[in-house]
């Protein structure tokens, strides 16, 4: 499984959003995240992939094109969580989730087989028919992460998935996309704007500023302090651990 | 075993069971509610004659046939069939519109259909189709003309449900305002028509009007049935349906044609109704919750009990006299929905 782009571009409200973005397949099984500043494209590309925007180009997932699928088979290949949490309604998680499930074209027994199945292996079964309105923000997103997945997507968009979350919940949910993601071999794209997590969690960066790609790699390698300034105007330096393990260490706004 | 230790799907099953028995009280209710219905009036006729004559019409003298088939058997039908239609649509825009208080009445479809009629009463010196027939056919014309004008303004702005209902509130101003300037303008007699139709009444039915919405009315809750699943998702937030495959601005187009098809059919006969397009899908809610396989059925029981109700209080309220079912389904109605509320302190 691997997703390419190919000179994708968006444009809205006369603007151009992403500008032929073309990239090297996107590896499945691992982690990849998307930063960039505000206006940078992030949410615009994981949307356009989602097919909630229209774009002009190419994206293909295991060589079948994205902008050729109808909905309900893209939303079968494309798992997405979105930026915003679902809402609080008086739905219960279980009907969340089969919801999902049969609006993809799942028999009732599929969904519920599936649903169970999701719900256990991020260990949300005692949550199960609980109203979607009585859990925190937090179980919320694991909820709405436990949808995307359960249709087991060859291709997961997370579209900064903790912005409303602590950390506990901030690792849970990484943790659990990457075992899922490494477990199924799906292909993971993350906009993410917590530097730490994308060098901890991910195994490539793709650097967006200006709906261009300014760079590509892994994170190590991709997040110098030069281009940090660059692209978002801070002095910061990356420092590693006694593991190994590389952090992003914010000094100040250049004067 | 215990309760947890059950499959999840099992226990879910189970959990539908209550709703299901929530459906089937509902439907009892109904049941009841028209049986008395039936038998209240100012005629005295008993429910026992009324049932016998119903089966035997020869059981009945010539006026007492007058009373059950002309008059109690459509009134109380009418009750149901446009009670159901207020709140199966109800239901339905709320969800499409994400907003709690949508009903019939917030996208102007009732201040259409009274304009519509308030024309046809005030002009209809100047054609030939007789009152009975202009009347409720410029109340449906209007209430669509209204909801299509509503939809193309929305898809030319390219707004989602906030917008539709900032349209059809700004619109039902200006309705209204059509409406008062009519009020303003008609002659004595005019104006006391167009008081009385503004009121609702189902003093108006016949079984052919109670056959024309009852297959707006069923035609409708099939096609809402087949999109349950969709409309569920619609709950969860626009982006989480969308992503899911949902095509979120043709469900919403689609649900409200077809909801402003059903209301304006059982508007144009009956006139304003209010309440019932907004209450009764919260009452549905609070008893079933938002599974609109379960949703949809309560909304349009939990509709037609409520105007069932409201005819039988329109009957007894003052002895020999039929008050407005308009005015009753806002006066019972709303202590009624403030009492349900405050006994769930979650909010509905």
């Amino acid at each position: 499984m691997s997703l390419q782009l190919d000179n994708l571009s968006v444009r809205r409200g006369g603007q151009t959003v992403l500008d032929g973005l073309s990239l090297p397949p996107l590896p499945a099984g691992s982690l990849t995240a998307l930063i960039g500043p505000n206006g940078a494209g992030k949410s615009t590309l994981i949307h356009a992939l989602a097919g909630l925007v229209p774009f002009q180009g190419e994206a293909s997932l295991q060589g079948v094109s994205l902008r050729q699928l109808p909905p309900a088979e893209r939303a079968r290949r494309v798992g997405l969580l979105p930026q915003a949490l679902p809402q609080g309604s008086g739905l219960s998680v279980y009907e969340f989730l089969l919801g999902g499930l049969r609006a993809a074209g799942a028999s009732a027994r599929e969904a519920e087989q599936a649903s169970e199945a999701m719900l256990a292996e991020l260990g949300l079964l005692p949550l199960a028919l609980k109203r979607m309105d009585t859990l925190s923000g937090g179980q919320r997103q694991m909820v709405a992460l436990a949808q995307a997945l359960a249709r087991r997507p060859g291709l997961l968009l997370l579209d900064e998935p903790n912005s409303a979350l602590d950390l506990h919940w901030q690792l849970t949910m990484l943790d659990a996309v990457q075992r899922v993601v490494a477990e199924r071999q799906a292909v993971a794209l993350l906009a993410l704007h917590d530097l730490n997590l994308a060098l901890r969690s991910c195994a490539r960066v793709i650097v967006l500023a200006g709906g261009r790609c300014r760079a590509d790699g892994p994170p190590q390698q991709v997040l110098s302090p030069s281009l940090l300034a660059e692209v978002y105007g801070v002095l910061g330096r990356i420092e590693h651990s006694s593991r190994g393990e590389a952090l992003f260490v914010l000094e100040r706004l250049p004067s | 075993m215990k309760p947890d230790d059950l499959p999840l799907a099992l226990r879910y099953r189970r959990h539908n069971r209550g709703r299901l028995a929530v459906l089937g009280g509902l439907a009892l209710l109904l049941a009841a509610s028209f049986l008395f219905d039936l038998s209240s009036g100012p005629a005295g006729l008993s429910l026992g004659s009324v049932l016998h004559g119903l089966w035997q019409p020869a059981s009945l003298d010539a006026a007492q046939r007058v009373i059950v088939f002309d008059v109690r058997l459509p009134y109380a039908l009418m009750a149901l069939v446009v009670g159901a239609a207020l709140g199966l649509g109800g239901a339905q825009m709320q969800t499409v519109l994400n907003n709690p208080l949508a009903s019939p009445f917030t996208l102007g479809l009732a201040a259409a259909a009274t304009l519509g009629a308030s024309l046809a009463i005030v002009f209809q010196h100047l054609q030939p189709l007789p009152a009975n027939l202009l009347v409720p056919l410029a109340a449906f014309a209007c209430a669509l003309g209204v909801t299509g004008l509503i939809l193309l303004l929305s898809r030319w702005h390219g707004g989602g449900g906030a917008t539709l209902v900032l349209f059809g509130i700004a619109l039902l101003f200006a309705l209204e305002a059509l409406v008062w300037l009519l009020q303003f303008l008609a002659e004595a007699n005019a104006l006391e028509q167009i008081v009385f139709w503004s009121m609702g009444s189902l003093a108006r039915a016949s079984l052919q009007h109670v056959g024309l919405i009852g297959v707006a009315l069923a035609l409708c809750f099939t096609l809402a049935m087949r999109r349950a699943w969709a409309l569920t998702l619609l709950r969860g937030g626009e982006t989480h349906a969308a992503s899911l495959g949902v095509n979120v601005a043709r469900l919403r187009a689609i649900t409200l044609v077809e909801v402003s098809l059903m209301t304006a059919a059982a508007l144009a006969f009956v006139g304003t109704i209010g309440f019932v397009g907004l209450v009764g899908p919260h009452i549905a809610r609070l008893l079933v919750g938002e599974q609109h396989r379960f949703l949809l059925p309560a909304s349009l029981l939990c509709g037609a009990l409520m105007l069932s109700l409201a005819s039988i209080a329109s009957k007894t309220i003052v002895p020999g006299l039929i008050i407005p079912i308009g005015i009753v389904t806002a006066l019972v109605g709303v202590p009624v929905f403030i009492a349900l509320i405050l006994s769930r302190k979650g909010g509905v």
